[in-house]
């Protein structure tokens, strides 16, 4: 009976060395596999097992990590001041995943980035508990209180960016939500989210970079800049060739102006001081809709903008004569985010070159060791020097005695252009007011800012670029400009 | 000069016992167990746990008991099965202490600590292991019980047919005021005893009886009788139990015997088939079945759809994330598994705190005790005792590889528990008298013979100088 047995044996060995073979595979060859599975809860728990690493402004955190006692996950992501600076940081939540800076730098905040590999390995041998890096951003806190404070309890969004360098300075959204709010893992959570989501007033929507509205007479520099780009004008305070009242092409319908105001062969200074609609209507059907496309695209229409966080792509569209007019005042099917058009002025600004806009300076690993530094970055020359000096002459024009006197700073010399978008069907609902802006000092200009209100409670009378929208541009270039000295 | 010699060849020079050696061994395997206590309490609350002393006293005095009854009645077992089942015990005991510890255990409503009740059934099993030493002198009284075996095996495995089904399997039965049990796993050893009894006698019959054909040697008919009769067998506690695991077992456990017996390899190719058709047929029918086999095909494809599945995915996703070290005991979250991580599904705990290097050495564990039950077998000196060992040494190689195979997702989980290791009554009590049953056979294999009755020839030959 022994040859059976010794059989026998041999195929018990083999049975555990089936399962040894088994084990080897799962937990070997298959571990990191197993280990990524989108259902494998141990990712979450370990992500949230470390304090996370911190946004930083102007040297200060904007958020933090605090510690949680019930469930699964040990810390929890904080805000300072979480309602003005979501929009620039999104939110981070136990159950709902993150967005935006939060969800970019994601590796780099927990500490788990490859480009935190020799740090992460160095703290193994230390002992050091693991913690996130941190991301410094370029925002400046005075600028993005300014803009959220002005924008108050209106709805309405800010850019402001610094022209020469690009970086973003103030990006506010209003009516602006707390990420605090859900950012565990609880009903209460849910809830809290759940209520934001069905908030009509969108309180989640970054409107400073997700939501394009029409860009009203702000748009009227781009015209101008297209004019003087491709040689249809050459001097600024010269009479234009534009009859009032100025009837579309292939239609019927004569474009109207705001008021009785001089826009007949109003020299291009005149014109974008009283924002003559005609003038420009006309300046963008005598290019045509190609030319105007193609300056629209210098200035970075057309395009997703990333910064990192995305900002949609704002839209001078292919269109019929007629729709290319009415896009060249601002109107029709022409959209714009309010950070399209601050990078509109920082170009002009910054005599014609537009720079890459960019919010992170720095990533810091987790004991504060530089690992990347943002390099600025030419996006694009729009304009030559010379065009972009013309065009501040005429926005300096519009701020100094136009329509843009409540922009004015004393002792600095400011350029502007309002802007009062109709929108809706046959303009039934209120229009946005619109303001673009820039400041200029010796050293060139450090801010250039773009600032949107739509707000529906507003009396209609009262809603215009100049009135509602400048006094906010006015606040953060003052804010830039106190930080300076 | 005259000289007297012995001329037998078996000497009656005492064999070394190593009874010091067993003492050794189980010593070491107590203080493992109290190490992995202070490991888990230093990793959950950094201190050392309170209960670490009574289980670790608990644990040592059930080794130090074990081993002086094994010194007292069975001097000459094999020294390597208490110290390994002890080892397996008190890691079990420190693992189940762990999952109590889980905060998302104890969040659940049916949540009860299982560490200190398993302390106690693990008394239950060594004193019933101390019992079968010092009751059964010599295995091979067993014998007389060959048919009274075959009626309590069948009693013990049709009894849960009478009780409702616990998670969608009737394999336990309902005692009031003593709990549940689980019949299936005291069966193994009686239903071993029966076809060790049975085999014995009609080995010959069996084995010669039969045809030559294409090579192999087919059975008669009438021989096929009882293989039959037990593939039939499994195939019922299969569909009436839907218990998968034991109708693979004994089914399992009868073919190996079968083949001991009668030496023809034809037995086993006659098993593989039919226990092949058994499954494929019942699996065809029964829902509870074709859920393990879907979970076992592609685990993540029943994510949040059947339970099953998603319980063997969490399961090899424990394994995954203990990688080749683990993460240490006591900082894994095997516990996410949740409802059977402490019984069937105890190798993920294993697997993702101690990791590839844990598991191998905790299968070789295994390996060895089953090993050690095959060398037993043949070293036995009889037929009864040879087919005993080699059936309840197969019985456990077979239930560690179905339940190890299953929580690995190496073949469809059958849901039956880790020996020694998982928690769980009846199974380790059973066990316990299992390793009883085999240390009483190893020490009647490796007893030294008995010195030879004086020769009478001895005297008379002489060596006569003239």
């Amino acid at each position: 009976m022994n040859k059976p047995l010794r059989r026998i044996a041999m195929f018990c060995g083999l049975l555990i060395l089936a399962l040894l073979v088994r084990t080897n595979y799962l937990q070997y060859v298959r571990a990191d596999e197993l280990n990524a599975n989108e259902h494998n809860r141990r990712v979450e728990i370990e992500r949230y097992a470390h304090e996370r690493g911190n946004i930083i402004v102007d040297g200060e955190p904007i958020t933090g990590s605090v510690e949680t006692t019930d469930g699964d996950f040990k810390y929890k992501r904080v805000w300072k001041d979480g309602p003005m600076w979501a929009p620039v940081t999104g939110y981070s939540s136990q159950a709902f995943d993150s967005s935006q800076l939060e969800n970019l730098e994601d590796g780099i905040l927990t500490g788990n980035s490859d480009q935190l590999f020799f740090d992460r390995t160095l703290s193994m041998f230390t002992g050091e508990k693991k913690t996130g890096g941190n991301i410094v951003t370029t925002l400046d806190g005075a600028a993005q209180k300014a803009a959220f404070e002005g924008l108050g309890d209106k709805k309405g969004a800010v850019a402001a960016l610094d022209p020469q360098t690009g970086a973003i300075l103030a990006l506010a959204s209003t009516p602006s939500y707390d990420p605090s709010v859900f950012a565990g893992n609880s009903f209460k959570d849910s809830d809290a989210r759940q209520k934001l989501l069905k908030d009509e007033d969108k309180p989640m929507l970054n409107r400073a970079l997700r939501e394009t509205y029409p860009p009203g007479s702000t748009f009227k520099v781009v015209t101008a800049a297209a004019a003087l780009e491709n040689g249809l004008y050459t001097d600024i305070d010269a009479d234009t060739e534009s009859p009032l009242p100025w009837q579309l092409p292939q239609s019927t319908n004569l474009l109207q102006n705001e008021g009785d105001i001089p826009c007949e062969n109003a020299s291009l200074r005149e014109a974008l001081r009283w924002s003559c609609n005609t003038v420009f209507g006309k300046m963008s059907d005598d290019l045509g809709n190609d030319k105007m496309i193609e300056q629209a695209d210098k200035f970075g229409f057309n395009k997703e903008v990333f910064t990192p966080v995305r900002a949609d792509a704002s839209i001078y569209p292919k269109d019929n004569r007629p729709q290319n007019a009415m896009a060249g005042i601002g109107q029709a099917s022409n959209r714009a985010t309010p950070l399209q058009m601050a990078m509109v002025a920082s170009a002009i600004a910054n005599d014609g070159k537009l720079m890459q806009p960019y919010m992170v300076a720095q990533r810091q690993a987790p004991n504060l060791d530089v690992i990347y530094t943002h390099e600025k970055e030419q996006l694009s020359e729009p304009l030559s020097g010379e065009n972009a000096q013309k065009l501040q002459q005429m926005m300096e024009t519009v701020v100094k005695d136009g329509t843009g006197k409540n922009a004015q700073i004393d002792g600095v010399t400011v350029g502007g252009k309002t802007g009062t978008a109709q929108h809706g069907l046959n303009n039934s609902e209120k229009p946005y007011a619109w303001f673009i802006s820039y400041a200029k000092t010796d050293s060139g200009s450090p801010v250039a800012v773009a600032v949107v209100v739509e707000d529906g409670n507003a009396n209609r009378d009262d809603i215009s670029g100049g009135g509602l929208a400048a006094p906010i541009a006015k606040s953060v270039m003052k804010a830039v400009l106190d930080g300076k000295k | 000069m005259s000289v007297v010699t012995n001329t037998t060849t078996i000497g009656a020079i005492d064999a070394p016992s190593r009874r010091n050696t067993e003492l050794a061994l189980v010593a070491f395997a107590v203080l493992i167990s109290v190490f992995a206590y202070a490991n888990v309490g230093l990793a959950l609350n950094g201190e050392l746990p309170a209960g670490m002393l009574g289980y670790g006293l608990g644990l040592a005095l059930l080794g130090g008991v074990a081993h002086l009854a094994v010194r007292r009645f069975a001097p000459y077992a094999d020294p390597l099965l208490l110290p390994l089942a002890t080892l397996l015990n008190g890691l079990g005991l420190a693992f189940i202490w762990r999952l109590d510890q889980s905060e998302r255990f104890q969040a659940l409503e049916t949540f009860a600590p299982a560490a200190s009740k398993q302390l106690i059934f693990s008394a239950v099993g060594v004193a019933l292991m101390v019992g079968v030493l010092i009751a059964l002198k010599d295995h091979r009284i067993l014998q007389r019980y060959t048919y009274i075996s075959m009626m309590v095996a069948l009693i013990l495995l049709i009894l849960p047919m009478f009780f409702p089904a616990v998670n969608g399997a009737k394999i336990w039965i309902n005692i009031p005021g003593v709990g549940t049990i689980q019949p299936g796993e005291f069966a193994k050893i009686v239903i071993a005893v029966f076809f060790a009894g049975y085999l014995m006698v009609k080995r010959d019959a069996l084995a010669l009886a039969s045809r030559r054909f294409m090579g192999i040697y087919l059975p008669r008919g009438r021989d096929l009788g009882p293989i039959l009769m037990v593939w039939a067998f499994s195939i019922l506690i299969l569909v009436f139990e839907t218990d998968l695991g034991s109708s693979l077992l004994f089914f399992g456990m009868f073919v190996v015997m079968l083949y001991v017996a009668t030496e023809r390899t034809s037995w086993i190719v006659f098993g593989l088939l039919m226990s092949g058709a058994g499954a494929v047929g019942v699996a065809s029918f029964e829902p509870h079945v074709q859920d393990r086999v879907t979970a076992w095909l592609d685990p993540f494809a029943g994510w949040g759809k059947i339970p099953a599945s998603e319980q063997m995915a969490k399961s090899l996703m424990a394994f995954g994330s203990g990688g080749t070290l683990g993460t240490g005991l006591g900082q894994g979250n095997s516990d996410l598994i949740g409802f059977a991580a402490n019984s069937d599904f105890i190798l993920a705990t294993v697997g993702e705190e101690l990791g590839l290097a844990g598991m191998m050495g905790v299968l070789l564990v295994y390996g060895l005790i089953v090993e050690r039950g095959v060398r037993t077998a043949l070293a036995a000196r009889d037929p009864f005792g040879k087919l005993l060992a080699i059936g309840l040494s197969g019985s456990f190689a077979i239930q560690v590889f179905v339940v190890a195979g299953g929580v690995m997702g190496l073949i469809p989980l059958t849901g039956m528990t880790m020996p020694f290791l998982a928690q769980g009554g009846s199974s380790v009590i059973a066990n316990w008298a299992l390793v009883g049953i085999l240390i009483r056979i190893s020490d009647t294999a490796r007893r030294p013979a008995p010195a030879p009755a004086p020769s009478p020839d001895a005297e008379m030959t002489q060596v006569v100088r003239p």
